[in-house]
Formats: C-alpha cells, sequence, structure tokens
C-alpha cells in the first residue's frame, strides 16, 4: 500500500487541539484555530485527585478529559463524527486502512511510552496524546503529531504498539475522524462559542465535588501545605514537580491552559465585540502568570534550594489566590449579555 | 506572559522539537512563540527521573542479593506498576507476583519469558541477567 493524503502539517501547543483544528481544515472549515478549538471544547478544566496515583505522585489536570475537546467542537458546529474503539488489534489497522483508503485522515489516540520520536525523558504511561495519521508508504505510516514540529512516521509495529498501550485511559485503538465535508457558518461559531463559554463556567465554578474546578485548586492549595509535614520533605517536592509537570509540559502553551484560553477570549471578541470578554482575557494572563510564579516557587522546593514550611505556605497561598482570580473572572464570563 | 519573556532553556524535548506557547505581543494581543523548553520544567522532570533511578537502582540491589528476580528491575526501569505490566503481558496480577521470586522465576519458561522481553524491549538472555545496553 502506498498512499499519502493531501494533508498540511500544523503545529500546535496542544495535542488534542491540534488534531481538531487539522482535522477540521482538512475537510473545508479553515476558521477553527486552536484556541477556538480549545475554548469551543470547553477545554479548561482542574482537578486533583490525590487518591489515584499516576508515576507515584497524584492525578492533577488542568484540562478537561481527553476525547472531549474534540467531541464538543465538532457537536456544536453540527459536524458528525466516527470514532471506534477495538478489541482486536487486527481490525484496527485493517479499519484504519480501509479510512486512509477512503481519502479520511484519522485522530488516534496513542499511549506515549512506546513513541519512538518522543525523547526517552519524556515517554511515560500516559495515554492521552493525539495524533493523526494522513498515508501509509510501504510499511511506514505518515504521522502528523501535533506537538512536533515535523511530521514523522511509524512502522505499523510501533503504531500499533502505541495505539494499544495499557494502563489508565487506555486508548484501545481508538480512532476518530469529522464523517464528512461540512460548511460551518459565523453564526454557527458564535453559538459555539457562546455555549462553550457556558460549559466552561459550569465546569469550573458549578460542578459540585471538592477537587474540580476552582473549588479545586484551593483544596489543592490548602493541602499542599500540609504536604511537607505528611509525605515528608522528598516525596513533597516530587509532587510539586508533578504538578509542575503537569501544568507547563508539553501540549499547555504555558500557564496551564491559561494563555489558550486567553488568546481564546481574544478571538472570541472577533466574533461577539463585548469589551467584557477583552478585560476577563487579560485575568486568565494573569492567572496563567500567577501559575508560573508558583511553578518557579514550586522548583526552589524540588531543587532542595528551600523547603521550610513557610515555603510550602507561600505555595499553597498562590493556589488559593490563583482560585479566588479564576473565580472571578468565571463569574465575570457567567454574567456576559451575549445579546448587546 | 510577555512574547519576548518565552523562555529559550534547551531541554531534551528542544533538541527535537520546539514547542507552542501561548504569549502577548506589545499591544496585549495573544500570539504563538517557539520555546526551546524552560529551566523550571527541565528540573521537574530530572527531579522525577532521579527519583526513578534511585528506585531501578534499589531493584537492581534487590536482585543482586537475590531478594527478588530481576522482573522487578526491569518493572522499575520500565516506569510500570504489576498491573500495567499484566495488562501488556496478559499474565494475571498473581502471577507476576509469583515471578518476582528468584526461586520461581528461575524455572520460567523461554515462552514466558519471551512475553516479557518484548514488552521490555530486551532479549530473553538479557532479561534473564539483568542485562542492559546503553538507555
Amino acid at each position: 500500500m502506498c498512499m499519502e493524503l493531501n494533508f498540511e502539517h500544523l503545529q500546535s501547543a496542544h495535542c488534542e487541539n491540534g488534531v481538531t483544528r487539522s482535522l477540521l481544515k482538512n475537510i473545508g472549515v479553515h476558521q477553527i484555530t486552536e484556541p477556538l478549538a480549545f475554548g469551543v471544547g470547553a477545554g479548561l478544566f482542574f482537578v486533583y485527585i490525590p487518591l489515584i496515583k499516576i508515576n507515584n505522585g497524584p492525578v492533577i489536570a488542568f484540562r478537561t478529559m481527553p476525547g472531549l475537546i474534540f467531541k464538543r467542537t465538532c457537536k456544536a458546529l453540527g459536524i458528525q463524527v466516527v470514532r471506534k474503539k477495538f478489541s482486536s488489534k487486527e481490525q484496527a489497522e485493517v479499519f484504519l486502512n480501509e479510512c486512509l483508503a477512503s481519502g479520511h485522515p484519522v485522530g488516534c489516540q496513542v499511549g506515549v511510552y512506546y513513541l519512538p520520536y518522543f525523547p526517552k525523558e519524556y515517554r511515560f504511561h500516559f495515554n492521552a496524546h493525539n495524533l493523526i495519521v494522513y498515508g501509509k508508504v510501504d510499511d511506514k505510516y505518515l504521522v502528523s503529531d501535533p506537538v512536533m514540529e515535523n511530521v514523522a512516521t511509524l512502522s505499523s509495529y510501533e503504531l500499533e504498539r502505541v495505539r494499544f498501550a495499557k494502563g489508565v485511559l487506555a486508548p484501545k485503538g481508538q480512532i476518530y475522524y469529522p464523517k464528512a465535508a461540512v460548511i460551518v457558518t459565523e453564526d454557527q461559531i458564535k453559538k459555539a462559542i457562546i455555549s462553550g463559554i457556558k460549559k466552561n463556567v459550569y465546569n469550573m465554578l458549578h460542578i459540585p465535588v471538592p477537587i474540580v474546578g476552582v473549588k479545586g485548586i484551593s483544596y489543592t492549595g490548602n493541602k499542599i501545605k500540609k504536604w511537607r509535614d505528611k509525605l515528608g520533605l522528598k516525596q513533597a517536592g516530587l509532587y510539586l514537580a508533578q504538578l509542575v509537570r503537569m501544568q507547563e509540559e508539553i501540549g499547555t502553551g504555558g500557564g496551564g491552559f491559561r494563555y489558550i484560553y486567553g488568546a481564546f477570549l481574544q478571538e472570541a471578541y472577533t466574533y461577539h465585540p463585548i469589551d467584557d470578554l477583552l478585560e476577563i482575557s487579560k485575568k486568565f494572563t494573569n492567572s496563567g502568570d500567577l501559575w508560573r510564579t508558583a511553578a518557579v516557587q514550586a522548583a526552589g522546593i524540588y531543587k532542595g534550594r528551600v523547603g521550610s514550611q513557610e515555603d510550602f505556605n507561600v505555595m499553597g497561598d498562590y493556589l488559593l489566590e490563583i482560585a479566588e482570580m479564576e473565580q472571578q473572572a468565571f463569574k465575570a464570563l457567567s454574567k456576559i449579555n451575549w445579546r448587546s | 506572559m510577555k512574547k519576548e519573556d518565552v523562555p529559550q532553556d534547551l531541554s531534551s524535548l528542544g533538541s527535537i522539537t520546539k514547542e507552542v506557547c501561548y504569549a502577548t505581543d506589545n499591544s496585549g494581543k495573544y500570539v504563538t512563540e517557539l520555546s526551546r523548553g524552560w529551566d523550571i520544567k527541565i528540573t521537574a522532570l530530572e527531579a522525577a527521573w532521579q527519583d526513578i533511578e534511585g528506585r531501578i537502582e534499589a531493584a537492581r540491589r534487590k536482585v543482586l542479593n537475590k531478594e527478588s528476580s530481576p522482573l522487578l528491575f526491569f518493572i522499575e526501569r520500565g516506569l510500570m506498576d504489576i498491573g500495567i505490566l499484566a495488562d501488556y503481558t496478559g499474565f494475571w496480577k498473581w502471577q507476576i507476583k509469583r515471578h518476582l521470586k528468584p526461586a520461581v522465576f528461575k524455572n520460567l519458561s523461554n515462552k514466558k519469558l519471551q512475553r516479557y522481553a518484548e514488552v521490555f524491549n530486551v532479549s530473553v538472555d538479557d532479561f534473564k541477567n539483568m542485562n542492559v545496553h546503553g538507555t
């Protein structure tokens, strides 16, 4: 088999935003930028799950569950999606080849543990990565990984391995793509922006669980103050390192996705010229900046430069301040009068 | 974050690809800027790896002291736990726990060793003898 679909590789900050943007562009929906995909998909989130451990640290996420950004964005724009998971590796490859043969570049959920073009230091058992397969030449699949500057190739064995990675959120060969080309109107995008913002306001302010949203941020801030006594300095440092990695590592665009959200609100303004959107965008920029200031404080601790209880208090207080800022920002978003 | 403040500290990823960051320009408008890495997250990753290296070393010592089979060493080196390894190999967790005992490990069939070796990307011989080449 030898085929290469007409497909333009675009680099993005975050893999799922990037896959969404590229697959939509490929069916003729050119308007959806990375920030729009992220905002319409209500991507901004926070959750801290103390009981589940990943890589010996707590689960901390700054964005919504994997898969939801693509799903919500397509739904909001009236785009039908094909999505499939597989129990059989053979069937997964047959289906992939059929998609390519019928001219569809496809999104694949993969684990990064066996992903050969990632540097070894980054290859943890992390299964929520996304990439696009857009062709096959001999035994090499052509891969557009949105976080990479350049395209890559994977042998069928390599691709099978990452599509069937195991562990938390195992991808089970998951494949997805927009079913057919559509025309998306400006009016649809305007509505999608509003519904995306409303969804995000709900997720950050109103989910009645203490570990989620802005409440989750202050919950984590209070926990951090106790980490030193509870875990010991070394383990507490490792937990903070985990927090920083989730916040800043490949795909967040910096500041735990808060900058991408700020960019989204600026783009939302071009569709809905309401001055509040620009003001609230600045609040998210400030929040992202404070997340990064907190990361510098955390680094002081995990590098062993500082480590007194007072240093943990300062760290925890940063999160409390961030929670307050983001609460105000989302409240302001919830009060926007979209008709004006 | 301002565009000119996007950090450019070379990370191991940075030598393969730069990352897209979002930052504001002079007029306050969001733009994208490529970053080669940030010292703060480089050291976060290093802290995680130092911890892992420590656990690999501890496992190596246990294997050399015959307190555990080489499987423990490869589990730590592979950043695995018994649950993930069970998923990858198709063994039950209780089987893996048994295989961690040197006496049981010694009598494992070549076929079972092969299942482990493939998951750990090593040869059966290297698996049995706790050999690793390069990285």
